[in-house]
């Protein structure tokens, strides 16, 4: 007797422990892949600039001060590159590329906000190449030998002497929040991807929601149950198992080559997810519908009410926050999703944001799965800062749908 | 078992006089399939308004089963089959033309568990009236709220809280709440499903006093499954046992002499 009960006492603390080091397991993966994607992605945010004395001379610029004060739209087409390229090469070589061949917005932008900087000098900060702005970041391993690293020994040395003189800063990265891709590193955004995402989302939710409420209120309230039902039943469950490839191969071959709808855009791409997340919904809907109880419905029929009055009045409000959490839920998954928006050619080099539901566009996932395929080191933090922020996105979403849950339960 | 016979006897002194009059609905040979299963054979009833009917009999004897047939709530039941006549007012209840949530205005029923919406104590007892139009504008409704929990004899207890939820209730006043829910509608009959056997005996009491001041307004059935509250609130008994009832009079011939031996046997304790 009491070696039984010794043992029984051995048995759950062996039992607890195991499920303890199970969760210790688990929060040890999650804390080093936060750790990984942080540590290698914050630096996306930041970015190096190199103080440059630049002229804008108006012959080089082809632009007179007065002109451009009169007509601010002559500035768009003057020859910023030229006085920029003059100025670096004239400070630092020929040899080196040390601004950035995006910099020269910057002087366009200073011009049009003060045309009468024309004809005058200014010390100026531009945004470096990505080889500077990593050596400044401390990306390389200095102590290989010239061959076994990107950087030549050139660039070590204008870097050290920069940072000796200091004319190197390091500041916010605003491109990265406002930019498009780019074959640049320094200059690649993901604002491009993240309204892709975002006008995709807005398609899938507009058309997965009500379809899969409605599947669901009727399945479970007017449905009769048979055969019929039983099948639908399956294989709606089924359709929530199928890999996420095969509704790109659905969409490209439904929307793209039956519909010939725009390649690339939005609207496929939300279409194709809405495919994908409307199962996710009708369970979730149908499982929150089952959770209201049955003597609910009983008084309301009692009193009589019609079965639409009883939906329509005590069903869906009491169920309401559960399918808006997994409604949620489905469209947090739409957002990471990857492989269907490949295969219906969302994967485009594009360097604009996309402004409409039918002009091509990219997705952030998508993006990150684009720049992860780079080997330049400037963008392998591109890729984590992207993470970054598709992880921070993830969070709000699933942050949202537990404060719904918890802000609307009802209990009784 | 004697002391249950004492019980019962003095019950019934205090119930009032049997009255007969006009039915306020007829069942005749009413059967019930569940499937292949017959749940209820050949049932023949009348209620009256001026009767509280109760029926009895052990569990899954068919009770609650014919009390579901009398206002159709045994539709929301996919597998359910029912055959044979019911009437309310001399109109068949079953009868194509008849619209089922019209008859479930007339024929209201109280659940054996309280069931209140997760709405406010106001809002359950005005859903009724608001759905059915029974009440013009915000002031009529007040009044058909008021008048519907003062009936339920609720209101002294609920009047400065209508606001809150009423699943906040006591479990009595909530079963009170959902007699003033089904009233609200102005129903000619209601049927009760057990509805104090949830409830604590003080509870009790007060939905019994409920049911003998609500005679002689409405239609009211009772299934219960204590005899003594069989013999303190009903007029007219009915005792159901596997699927048929075997008995049907006036309580008080019920209780104390009863003509089938199953009746004698089950009101005195032997099985149930």
């Amino acid at each position: 007797m009491q070696g039984r009960i010794r043992r029984r006492y051995v048995q759950e603390r062996i039992f607890r422990g195991l499920g303890m080091a199970a969760l210790a397991l688990a929060a040890g993966f999650l804390v080093f892949l936060l750790a990984t994607i942080i540590g290698s992605g914050w630096n996306s945010f930041r970015a190096t600039e190199v103080r440059v004395t630049v002229t804008f001379d108006a012959a080089r610029l082809g632009v007179a001060a007065a002109a451009a004060k009169a007509d601010p739209q002559l500035l768009a087409k003057a020859n910023f590159q030229g006085i920029m390229t003059d100025a670096a090469d004239a400070q630092f070589g020929r040899t080196v590329r040390l601004v950035s061949d995006g910099a020269w917005l910057t002087l366009r932008d200073m011009a049009q906000a003060d045309p009468s900087i024309i004809g005058t000098t200014q010390e100026v900060w531009l945004l470096t190449t990505s080889h500077i702005d990593q050596l400044a970041k401390g990306a390389f391993d200095l102590t290989l030998a010239e061959g076994d690293r990107p950087v030549t020994d050139a660039d070590v040395a204008l870097w050290k002497r920069l940072d000796a003189e200091g004319r190197l800063r390091t500041g916010l990265n605003m491109l990265f929040l406002t930019g498009a891709d780019s074959v640049d590193p320094e200059l690649a955004g993901i604002r491009g991807a993240l309204v892709g995402s975002f006008l995709m989302l807005i398609i899938t939710l507009a058309i997965s929601f009500p379809l899969g409420v409605l599947s669901a209120i009727y399945l479970e309230e007017f449905a009769p149950k048979n055969r019929w039902t039983d099948i639908i039943e399956v294989s709606i469950n089924n359709l929530a198992a199928v890999p996420s490839i095969i509704f790109g191969l659905l969409g490209l071959a439904v929307f793209l080559n039956t519909l010939n709808m725009p390649r690339s855009a939005p609207i496929v791409g939300g279409l194709t997810l809405a495919l994908m997340t409307f199962p996710v919904i009708v369970i979730a809907s149908r499982a929150a519908i089952k959770a209201v109880p049955p003597s609910i419905r009983d008084a309301a029929l009692g009193i009589g009410a019609s079965p639409v009055q009883v939906v329509l009045h005590h069903v869906i409000p009491l169920a309401l926050p559960g399918m808006l959490t997994g409604t949620i839920l489905g469209m947090a998954r739409a957002l990471g999703e990857t492989a269907p928006l490949l295969m219906i050619g969302m994967r485009a080099f594009l360097t604009s944001v996309p402004e409409g539901f039918t002009q091509p566009a990219t997705a952030l996932p998508v993006q990150i799965f684009i720049w992860s395929d780079n080997v330049s080191r400037g963008f392998v933090e591109k890729t984590s800062g992207a993470i970054i922020v598709l992880l921070i996105f993830l969070l709000l979403i699933n942050g949202l749908a537990i404060y719904l849950r918890n802000r609307f339960e009802v209990r009784w | 078992m004697s002391q249950m016979n004492m019980d019962v006897g003095s019950a019934l002194g205090t119930s009032a006089a049997v009255a007969n009059t006009l039915p306020k609905m007829t069942a005749r040979d009413v059967s019930v399939f569940y499937g292949a299963t017959q749940a209820l054979r050949g049932v023949s009833i009348d209620v009256s308004t001026e009767n509280v009917t109760a029926f009895i009999g052990p569990s899954g004897c068919g009770k609650s089963t014919f009390l579901r047939c009398l206002n159709r709530m045994n539709d929301t039941v996919a597998s359910a089959r029912v055959s044979g006549d019911i009437q309310l007012d001399g109109k068949d209840i079953y009868a194509p033309d008849m619209d089922v949530v019209q008859l479930r205005a007339r024929v209201g029923m109280v659940f054996q568990k309280p069931n209140p919406f997760p709405k406010s104590i106001y809002e359950n007892v005005a859903y009724g009236p608001r759905i059915h139009g029974l009440a013009r504008t915000k002031a009529d409704l007040d009044i058909v709220v008021e008048q519907s929990l003062r009936r339920a004899g609720l209101w002294d207890e609920v009047k400065d809280r209508l606001a809150d939820s009423g699943t906040a209730l006591s479990g009595g006043q909530q079963q009170r709440l959902c007699i003033a829910r089904a009233i609200a509608v102005d129903p000619e009959v209601i049927l009760m499903d057990e509805p104090a056997s949830a409830l604590d005996p003080i509870a009790t009491a007060k939905i019994e006093e409920l049911i003998d001041e609500l005679r002689g307004n409405y239609a009211i059935v009772i299934v219960t499954h204590n005899m003594q509250q069989a013999a303190r609130v009903s007029q007219k008994t009915a005792f159901f046992h596997l699927g048929s009832l075997v008995e049907y009079g006036d309580t008080r011939e019920i209780f104390t002499n009863p003509r089938e031996p199953r009746t004698k046997d089950y009101i005195t304790g032997r099985y149930g």
